[in-house]
């Protein structure tokens, strides 16, 4: 987990979308520069196809792949996998500079109940984590699937790992100043969808958790669940409203905020692994 | 007879025909529905939880809404002696075959299938899950 801050701050304080992926077959890490050259092409082509994402425009897209040494959990995970997608115009090709126009990555954090289970010719990397527009998102994806039989699946975050994840974060203990534990709750059948935002001091957060929590380091459903009625029974003695009936949506905390559509952002360096390998956690039980 | 939660407001008790069956629903979308399911549980007289009590959990289908444990309800199952029905309201043949379930439990609860009580019935049920 000694990971060079350099390599990884590109990963902190961005809107990543979540998918699962399952084990790809046959991918070999010495053809990590082959595979840049085949999705070019294969990008290249689609483009042709008229499936360009900037129409009119006649823009190169380079791709990069490289393998991320030290971004995995234990020695039993794979390396991580960043593919990058950068525009070079064709204009000025000699003193642009190429503008990084979407980056994704593979990656596992202990993901070991995948990986001991797997025939030898796959390799495991069951989450992908993508930032840039869509449709760049559906090429690599659709190039990933042809050529190693896998299958991409958004990954979704119920209230449930909401709750776990706000918890756990929210009880993380930060040398800065923090900023407000946050919970978005989305108001159900309504004709106007409501919002309901819910944001706490980390102090008193961190506090809550404290006096929850019983051993140091272990985390269980129970000690969420009081947690959680905490906050939500504050809420009720204030606004008479019962946020236990509404749908968590967002949580955010100075660690990490996530969404229940499957995008988190992680603000943190120091937690890092910690987020992945919960995150992994989660993209393994959507595969299984 | 449907109602928000426990007890049923008294002023019309006299009016109110015998009870033979309870059925707890569960949105598993929201937390709250356990809480007053759990809140209403108390006011229960201890001779319904011999097979006249049910808890039918809907919104089962969405692993992605979900704000209750599945375990924290079976174990609520348990501990109360009674069966979980899990069920999506949404899907209509799901609809139609969980009221049809629903309706033969309070059958045999008020009596009318001859051989069989709702106690013989309920411990049929519990015997089946643990296969």
């Amino acid at each position: 987990e000694n990971v060079d801050p350099q390599k990884t701050a590109f990963l902190l304080r961005k809107a990543w979308t979540l998918y699962s992926v399952t084990p790809l077959y046959r991918f070999h890490r010495a053809r990590l520069r082959d595979y840049a050259r085949l999705l070019s092409a294969f990008i290249a082509a689609e483009k042709q196809k008229g499936l360009a994402v900037e129409v009119g425009v006649e823009l190169d897209i380079k791709v990069a792949v490289s393998s991320l040494a030290d971004l995995r959990g234990s020695e039993q995970d794979q390396a991580a996998v960043l593919v990058q997608l950068s525009l070079r115009s064709r204009a000025s090709s000699r003193n642009s500079e190429d503008k990084l126009v979407w980056s994704g990555w593979f990656c596992s954090v202990y993901g070991d109940d995948l990986s001991e289970n797997v025939p030898e010719d796959f390799t495991c990397l069951p989450l992908f984590l993508t930032h840039g527009a869509e449709s760049y998102t559906s090429m690599v994806g659709s190039w990933f699937q042809k050529t190693f039989d896998c299958c991409f699946r958004r990954l979704a975050i119920s209230p449930l790992n909401l709750s776990w994840m706000v918890a756990m974060w929210a009880g993380c203990k930060l040398d800065r100043a923090a900023s407000a534990v946050e919970l978005v709750f989305s108001v159900p059948r309504l004709s106007q969808p409501l919002d309901i935002s819910y944001a706490i001091h980390p102090e008193d957060a961190k506090a809550l958790w404290d006096t929850v929590q019983k051993t140091p380091g272990e985390i269980t459903q129970e000690e969420v669940d009081v947690f959680m009625d905490c906050l939500y029974a504050h809420f009720h003695r204030h606004f008479k409203i019962h946020l236990s009936a509404a749908k968590l949506v967002k949580v955010s905390t100075a660690v990490a905020s996530a969404h229940c559509d499957g995008i988190v952002k992680i603000l943190h360096r120091q937690y890092l692994p910690g987020v992945l390998m919960l995150l992994t956690e989660l993209a393994i039980s959507q595969i299984q | 007879h449907l109602a928000t939660s426990l007890p049923l407001p008294s002023e019309r008790d006299h009016f109110r025909p015998r009870i033979d069956l309870i059925v707890f629903m569960i949105d598993i979308k929201s937390k709250y529905s356990l809480k007053n399911v759990e809140a209403s549980l108390a006011h229960v007289d201890a001779s319904f939880f011999l097979g006249k009590v049910c808890f039918l959990v809907t919104g089962a289908g969405r692993v992605n809404a979900c704000s209750i444990e599945t375990n924290a309800i079976c174990k609520l199952g348990e501990a109360y002696c009674s069966p979980v029905l899990f069920c999506e309201l949404e899907l209509e043949g799901v609809r139609f075959a969980t009221a049809q379930r629903l309706l033969r439990m309070l059958q045999i609860c008020a009596g009318h299938i001859p051989g069989v009580s709702a106690l013989s019935f309920v411990s049929l049920m519990k015997n089946s899950d643990d296969d």
